[in-house]
């Protein structure tokens, strides 16, 4: 069913309820993903799903939803029903309407879709990576997180004001977590993600060689001493921490009252002037980059933090009218509207100078701790107060020297963190996740186990 | 056996839709699957958020799918389509014998299925007897209406989500099952704030196939609950990093077991390699004060089934008695790959996953102390009175945030403190646990693994570990 079917059967069906206005987005997908145990076959699986999240209003103006796998014709209508009979309590004190920006022109991503591999070769592929992998070190006896997967997608999205918007994509990804084991040791584990546009587009052998570095890099390993340690996070690390605390440029969660922000920090200093970071959907480097958000609106770049200033927050249609300004493409439709951040971008701002901190991971001798992938980040973080306890895979490093760290966790505040920024390198990296330097910041507690 | 072709037919979960599921896993079989599983599901569900004095969200949603999974020399290959008109379900069925590259066609014999275990008989009214939203709207701003009573507190949020599911379950072993499962958990969060102290509390509570439970909540119970703790700690200290003695409190503290213990327990973990205890059966894996129990067989508790999804009722299982490892929690393809016999065990968030070896209700069996008795043996240790989320690596590594937590000094309770985190390794803290509370009891969760999110209980007494490294600051 494509999006004139769906718009078409929408519009006649809301005018047998009498139901004026409306919106949607749906997505389609086929999924197909393979996983193997030592060369053979472990599961191979494939989906094709569909799924349609309908708003209406009511004469009162008031939103309902509803969201189905059904497109049937007798599926829409129930969901236009359902939806209707929701509206009736619709949030009478935060009304909704269409993004003002919903028909606005999107800017044209890189849509690639790539032709499907098809599971045999998704199977042949991950066997010779897992093979290319098992081999790399006499201690990698397994690599019991792994997978290759494809999948191929559509989404749309319509109002009754005729906004109407689509897009098709491909995407591949592998992981590889290898597992680790000496005698009289205890097992290690690490791994490499890598994502693309299909399978011809991933790095299999990098992210192979990934996998190996840090599992065997990890087997030499040592216990370390609670205290406060200087820290250097790696671009993943940091990525993932300023991801978990994200709520602080959401205006949804300022005005829920669960951001360490609030409606007025606009222009507050949060950290080192150094600091510049973006959010940036539609970077060319972003594989999974969306041209407009679940309220139609255009997916933007924008920047959050400039030279150590809160610049921007991120909105929805109905938190950019509260805020009296425009909505930023963030937004996740729904009963009450999530927004979200995209692909976050870190960089070393070229405009602060009289830096005198040159710190570099690469040829640093001071004893300091550089923390390689933070984990369990839901369990550790806690967004609405700022602060994180998380338990971490990095390094001890003195003097040009490294030991891998046993088992240890890190804590601290964001928000002191963010201030205590004391080196951002100049080099990015890009990640799955996102695009950042390394960055250094003056110390943290560790907790340890000798 | 002969079948019509029923070109046009679609499955209707009001049917048993016997014929055609037959000619589906026929249809399998033939083209040479060693096994054949059809999972059909119909789902109405609705969730409802009051925040301070509003409903702030009603969101309805419903949908049906269809899993097929076959099996050939132990692999598996598994297919999930929302088409279940007998061509989707066709074309599912031969996408799947083409990504497990199977050529020979054969004529294994299908004997059709049994008669239908229809454990909805009874349950067909449900849907029609829960509370209607404006009953729950008006329950849960009555509960956030208690949660006032605090100046401090800031954020006032009460949720509340119903999950109805109708499955059929057939497969080429003769096995057909029809169930309705009904899961409503409700919940209350809240942030207290005091210039720059900040605190949050939440409780939730669930159960399973009680339709009125809903009506039995008592919300100014929980009220106070979540009150009490978010007070408790607003103004608490950071916890220093150290290794002690603890205490986990009854109830949710019992995720610590389900997280660290329960998931090496899963015979996945045993086909992945990464479960120490694969080679532990009869063996000590505990203290002596420990078992276990995983179970899916008490009445209401949000972990438990009529029917597992690969259709065969639950049984109750005891994991570890008196610290000896006894039963490793299996399904299908566990059993297949792992000889350890099934349990009726296997799960999954919906259609679209695979079954896999799950937990059901998970728990420490209660012991013979009292919590004092627990407490007044430490001279410095932390009491861990409500826990936080967790997660356990592929090492076996787990870590743990508490909630809430108290010092323990000579013997009694002191000051909250806050930031801690539990660290340690199942094989060194199982047998650190020492003593076990008279106190059990149950606490719902959700648990995301290898087949989605499924609805879990977690529970235990209180119970002592002798020694654990605490992360803090």
């Amino acid at each position: 069913m494509d999006l004139k079917e769906i718009t078409y059967l929408i519009t006649s069906n809301a005018e047998l309820l009498k139901i004026k206005k409306w919106d949607f987005g749906a997505s389609f997908s086929n999924d197909f993903s393979v996983q193997v145990d030592k060369g053979i076959a472990k599961q191979l699986k494939a989906s094709q799903k569909q799924v349609l999240t309908l708003r209406v209003w009511n004469s009162k103006n008031l939103v309902g939803i509803t969201t189905t796998s059904d497109l049937s014709e007798n599926g829409l209508k129930k969901a236009l029903y359902q939806a209707n009979l929701a509206s009736n309590y619709g949030n009478k004190n935060e009304l909704t309407d269409f993004s003002p920006l919903a028909k606005d022109p999107i800017k044209n991503i890189k849509e690639v879709n790539r032709s499907p591999a098809g599971i045999k070769i998704l199977l042949e592929t991950l066997r010779m990576a897992e093979n290319k992998l098992l081999k790399k070190h006499s201690a990698i006896k397994t690599i019991p997180y792994n997978g290759l997967s494809e999948s191929f997608f559509k989404r749309i999205y319509a109002n009754s004001d005729g906004a109407q918007r689509s897009y098709e994509k491909s995407q591949a990804a592998i992981y590889l977590y290898a597992r680790a084991e000496e005698n009289n040791r205890k097992p290690r584990s690490s791994g490499s993600v890598k994502i693309g546009y299909g399978l011809d587009d991933i790095d299999i052998n990098s992210c192979i060689d990934e996998a190996a570095e840090k599992t065997i890099s990890h087997l030499n390993y040592s216990s370390i001493e609670t205290g406060k340690y200087k820290i250097c996070f790696s671009p993943e690390s940091f990525l993932t921490l300023i991801n978990a605390f994200s709520s602080m440029f959401n205006a949804r969660s300022i005005i829920d009252g669960v951001s360490i922000s609030n409606k007025d920090s606009i222009g507050e200093m949060i950290a080192n002037p150094l600091l510049n970071v973006f959010d940036d959907g539609l970077h060319e480097k972003n594989i999974s980059s969306a041209p407009f958000d679940g309220e139609g609106t255009p997916t933007q770049k924008l920047c959050l933090i400039n030279n150590g200033r809160l610049e921007n927050f991120i909105h929805s249609e109905s938190t950019a009218r509260i805020f009296k300004t425009k909505p930023t493409g963030h937004a996740g439709l729904g009963s009450k509207v999530s927004v979200s951040t995209d692909w976050i971008v870190v960089e070393r701002s070229e405009t602060v100078v009289n830096q005198v901190n040159d710190l570099n991971h690469k040829d640093y001798l001071g004893k300091h701790i550089y923390v390689e992938e933070l984990n369990a980040i839901h369990a550790g973080v806690k967004a609405s107060q700022g602060s994180f306890s998380l338990p971490f895979d990095g390094w001890l490093c003195e003097g040009g020297k490294r030991i891998s760290i046993e088992s240890a966790t890190i804590a601290g505040d964001f928000k002191t963190l963010l201030n205590e920024i004391i080196n951002i390198e100049k080099k990015q990296y890009l990640t799955t996740s996102g695009i950042s330097p390394h960055i250094w910041v003056k110390e943290l507690s560790i907790t340890g186990d000798a | 056996m002969v079948y019509t072709s029923y070109i046009n037919k679609e499955i209707n979960f009001d049917e048993e839709n016997k014929q055609l599921l037959e000619e589906i896993i026929s249809y399998g079989l033939s083209l040479g699957a060693e096994f054949v599983e059809i999972f059909l599901e119909n789902t109405d569900n609705i969730s409802v958020l009051v925040e301070e004095d509003f409903i702030t969200s009603v969101s309805p949603s419903f949908g049906k799918g269809a899993g097929i999974r076959i099996f050939k020399d132990k692999r598996d290959g598994f297919v999930s389509t929302n088409d279940l008109s007998r061509k989707g379900l066709i074309s599912s069925i031969t996408q799947a014998i083409e990504m497990l590259d199977i050529h020979l066609t054969t004529n294994k014999r299908f004997e059709g299925l049994e008669n239908i275990r229809n454990y909805s008989i009874t349950k067909n009214s449900w849907l029609d007897s829960i509370p209607k939203v404006n009953e729950i709207g008006e329950k849960l701003l009555s509960s956030t209406e208690l949660l006032k009573k605090e100046e401090k507190v800031n954020v006032r949020k009460g949720s509340y989500a119903r999950n109805w599911q109708k499955v059929i379950i057939a497969s080429s072993d003769g096995t057909f099952a029809k169930d309705i499962r009904l899961h409503q958990t409700v919940g209350l969060n809240v942030i207290a704030l005091d210039k720059q102290y900040r605190s949050s509390g939440s409780r939730r509570y669930g159960s399973s196939d009680s339709p009125n439970d809903f009506k039995n909540w008592n919300h100014e119970e929980a009220a106070n609950d979540v009150l009490d703790s978010s007070m408790s700690m607003l103004y608490a200290d950071y916890v220093d990093a150290c290794q002690k003695p603890v205490i986990l409190a009854n109830k949710f503290g019992g995720v610590i077991f389900h997280e660290a213990c329960g998931h090496l327990l899963e015979t996945t973990q045993i086909e992945r390699g990464t479960t120490p205890f694969a080679n532990k059966l009869n063996k000590r894996i505990a203290h002596e004060a420990v078992t276990a129990i995983d179970e899916g067989v008490s009445s209401g508790s949000f972990g438990s089934l009529s029917v597992d999804d690969e259709g065969m009722e639950p049984e109750r299982s005891v994991l570890i008695k008196d610290g000896i490892l006894k039963k490793f929690i299996s399904d299908r393809a566990g059993e297949m790959r792992t000889g350890h016999k099934r349990t009726g065990s296997g799960r999954r968030q919906n259609y679209s996953f695979a079954a896999a070896s799950r937990m059901r209700n998970t728990y420490i069996a209660k012991g013979n102390y009292s919590k004092d008795d627990l407490i007044s043996s430490i001279s410095d240790g932390l009491y861990c009175k409500s826990m936080g989320g967790g997660s356990v690596g592929a090492t076996g590594q787990f870590n743990f945030a508490v909630e809430e937590g108290y010092l323990i000094k000579n013997g009694k309770l002191t000051k909250p403190v806050k930031g801690a985190t539990l660290i340690g390794e199942a094989t060194e803290v199982m047998p650190k646990i020492s003593m076990c509370g008279n106190d059990l009891e149950l606490a719902p969760g959700f648990c995301g693994s290898i087949s989605g999110s499924v609805n879990v209980t977690v529970g235990q007494p209180h119970i002592k570990v002798d020694s654990i490294t605490i992360g803090g600051r």
